[in-house]
């Protein structure tokens, strides 16, 4: 069995004095790949931002490779969903995917040629080589969604976590972050949420469903049942153009 | 023109304009792309309250003043972590700055008679001593962005993703926050307080116009647009004996227009 890196007791998170996360139990372990589904509004950046120390639970125990969430970050890769910045920002592509060692300890932490090779490394796996010196808002949506998987992949994470990291992007992308994303999964743990259940089923190893609550599959199939709670309502679920079988032979 | 630099204060008047451009390029370069313009304007009017202060306790006001900015910004950087209303604060902020100033200069003896330099600038009258301190601002102004470029850049560009990575966030809020009050200090002399706003806006929003891929070069060439500005619009209120500062300023907006409605037919053709 891997090695448990977060887990999250009867964790519970009150916003504003509504209930957003209601004793959540979650385990990541090494070199797996979590799939967490759910509706908008459902809880699943919070859930993530937990794991990241950002939101302190008001209840439950949160602890990430063994210590509280926050002290765990220089191992986290993290894709926001939203990354809301001013286009005419003065930064390359280059700049930007440095940024995702600007969390490293330490005094007078300039950028090494190390760190730049490991950029440039970055980059290229996420496809943008050509793109190195371009403003970041010159980029499409699509593009830009690659710089910032780049910017958490610079770090060398050993967990990665990203907030619907296929919102914005095109289809070809879309596989060929899943092909990152296979090959990823055999050194680190993935975490990705996603409203998009047909996307996530086919390459994740287990599935999480998120509304308030977490309904918890150890295996990539969902049953209706699961989704229809998570959404509280009936689903239909249609997996098209899916080359495999996400539900259970009915 | 030359005959002009054979006045000691026209010569101090050009060190001075140098000065405060290279602190405004630096740091006026941060305040336009992370959108702190409006904190940067509550900042520089409590230095108002501080020149007051100075007048009242017969101190060098510039002391009383580098005490408010630097309380103020701490002070804002501290608040606005803790509220959401930020620009209401801010607001209160610049009011109860300039409300204090009055009041102390309302309570000194005698008449304050370069009160009105404090307020709009006079970069001809800027003393030897001030040029020492400008220079010495300036140096703590580049330690303080060399040592922590990196951060800072991440922290203006995407601050929720530097907090997740364990960039200390605030800390480095409340750096750049004593950083634009140290500029204020040093631009006090050469625009004014309430001028202040324009030198740490308008040659970054310029060079950044011209530069997009790149916050050093951008730095860089708002410098070189400072002094442009400073020089030119000293030049320009020598020879039409016009208020420096507000000269300064308005030169300064004219070629902003001018290269922003290029750089915008150019983007259009």
């Amino acid at each position: 069995m891997n090695e448990e890196i977060v887990a999250l007791r009867n964790v519970s998170v009150d916003i504003g004095g509504i209930n957003v996360l209601e004793k959540v139990n979650l385990s990541i372990y090494e070199r797996e790949f979590l799939g967490i589904i759910g509706p908008n509004g459902g809880g699943k950046t919070t859930l993530l931002k937990v794991i990241l120390g950002l939101i302190k639970p008001s209840g439950g125990m949160v602890t990430v490779y063994g210590n509280a969430p926050g002290k765990g970050r220089q191992f986290i890769g993290y894709v926001p969903q939203h990354s809301l910045f001013d286009k005419e920002f003065p930064v390359s592509v280059m700049d930007v995917v440095l940024m995702g060692l600007a969390g490293r300890k330490g005094f007078l932490r300039g950028y090494s040629r190390d760190d730049r090779e490991k950029a440039i490394q970055a980059i290229e796996n996420v496809g943008m080589s050509g793109y190195l010196n371009k403003q970041i808002g010159k980029l499409s949506g699509g593009q830009r969604q690659r710089v910032f998987i780049a910017r958490a992949l610079v770090s060398e994470p050993r967990l990665l976590l990203m907030d619907e990291p296929t919102a914005s992007i095109d289809k070809q992308l879309e596989t060929g972050l899943y092909e990152l994303l296979d090959r990823l999964k055999k050194e680190i743990a993935v975490v990705m949420v996603s409203h998009d259940i047909g996307a996530i089923s086919v390459h994740v190893d287990k599935i999480a469903c998120l509304n308030r609550r977490l309904y918890y599959h150890d295996t990539n199939e969902i049953s209706k049942e699961t989704l229809e709670k998570t959404y509280m309502c009936p689903v239909d679920i249609i997996a098209h153009g899916v080359p495999h079988r996400v539900l259970k032979t009915h | 023109m030359l005959e002009l630099l054979e006045y000691e204060f026209m010569r101090n008047a050009l060190i001075a304009g140098v000065l405060a451009s290279i602190a405004c390029g630096i740091v006026g370069s941060y305040v336009v792309v992370k959108r702190i313009v409006f904190i940067s304007g509550g900042v520089s009017h409590a230095a108002f309250g501080g020149i007051g202060l100075g007048y009242f306790l017969g101190i060098n006001p510039i002391l009383g003043a580098t005490a408010f900015v630097l309380l103020s910004a701490l002070g804002m950087g501290l608040i606005s972590t803790k509220t959401k209303r930020e620009d209401t604060t801010i607001g209160i902020l610049w009011a109860t700055g300039m409300a204090i100033g009055i009041i102390f200069i309302g309570l000194s003896r005698g008449y304050a008679p370069d009160l009105f330099s404090y307020l709009f600038g006079n970069i001809l009258t800027v003393p030897y001593s001030d040029l020492l301190l400008m220079l010495l601002l300036n140096l703590v102004i580049i330690s303080g962005v060399y040592l922590s470029y990196n951060e800072l850049l991440a922290v203006s560009f995407d601050e929720e993703h530097a907090r997740a990575i364990g960039v200390p966030v605030d800390r480095i809020n409340l750096l750049l926050l004593c950083l634009v009050a140290l500029t204020v200090i040093l631009l006090i002399r050469v625009v004014g307080i309430i001028l202040v706003i324009a030198l740490l806006t308008i040659p970054a929003a310029t060079a950044n116009l011209l530069v997009q891929n790149s916050l050093r070069k951008m730095m860089l060439l708002s410098i070189v647009f400072g002094v442009f500005y400073t020089m030119g619009g000293l030049i320009l209120s020598y020879i039409f004996d016009i208020a420096s500062g507000a000269t300064i300023i308005l030169l300064s907006v004219i070629v902003f227009i001018l290269f922003s409605v290029t750089v915008n037919i150019k983007k259009a053709s």
